[in-house]
């Protein structure tokens, strides 16, 4: 145990008991909160696999953007005032034991495949491999992903203010 | 089997996967339906980025990661946009009681 794998299992163990609660919570907000620490948990790792700027990214779009939307969603749909923020819960069992098998053979895939490890010296910063990257080979993808944040952007706006006639 | 290695963030990640799955499943609030998706996303991309560092493939796995968490932000963007709708329509989001198509 060197103090990487010490930080690989204090990672893993908060993603993992934070998106246990995520989906078992009753209180909608509690979940919100707890996805906070399992963002920041995936990000952790992601320092940990050597992606670094992922990782930035990861807290600034999803801690800073798609949290902060996703609790606005709960504060505009639920009456505050009604406390009535709980959310249930349908097809409890057969749900679990489905989840249950799925995780089973998902998990023992991922353990007894032979998987052929290389790796490779890790950079002390990918930002400009991925800049290059960005800009040559993904250029197009990049570009037309720029023109899909476009579209949501006003997609999103039309869907939600839309007036009766 | 304690040297952390590419399979031991792949468990994680599928552990992270089911969790998710489980939250999309079972939650009856379209918002948590959400939350459990992007569960399943950042599983996605964990699996990208531990290829991409175990496996000596360049560093498209991490570009990969990136063009996910962008479609997860439209996508988040949208789907919120279409709850605020549901809510107006039917003042609640529970997506078990929208079901007006099924007559």
């Amino acid at each position: 145990m060197n103090y990487y794998d010490i930080m690989f299992y204090l990672f893993a163990a908060i993603t993992l008991v934070s998106a246990w609660f995520v989906v078992t919570t009753r209180n909608v907000i509690y979940s919100a909160f707890f996805l906070l620490f399992t963002f920041f948990g995936v990000a952790g790792i992601y320092v940990l696999l050597a992606a670094d700027f992922i990782a930035v990214v990861q807290i600034m779009v999803y801690v800073g953007g798609i949290l902060i939307l996703l609790l606005f969603g709960v504060m505009l749909t639920n009456q505050i005032t009604n406390v009535d923020i709980r959310t249930g819960a349908s097809n409890l069992l057969p749900a679990s034991i489905a989840t249950g098998i799925l995780m089973g053979a998902v998990v023992s895939v991922m353990w007894f495949t032979d998987w052929k490890i290389q790796p490779t010296e890790a950079p002390t910063t990918t930002l400009k491999i991925l800049g290059r990257l960005l800009l040559t080979d993904y250029v197009l993808v990049f570009e037309l992903l720029g023109l899909l944040l476009l579209v949501a952007l006003i997609g999103a706006a039309s869907i939600a203010r839309r007036e009766k006639e | 089997m304690l040297q952390v290695g590419l399979t031991h963030f792949l468990t994680v990640s599928a552990i992270l996967f089911s969790l998710g799955v489980y939250g999309v499943v079972t939650r009856k609030n379209a918002v948590m339906v959400l939350m459990g998706i992007e569960l399943i996303l950042n599983s996605a991309n964990i699996n990208f980025i531990a290829f991409s560092r175990f496996g000596n493939f360049g560093y498209s796995g991490q570009i990969i990661a990136l063009f996910v968490i962008i479609l997860a932000s439209a996508e988040a963007a949208i789907a919120l946009a279409i709850v605020l709708n549901i809510y107006k329509t039917f003042a609640n989001v529970n997506v078990d009681e929208i079901d007006h198509l099924k007559d």
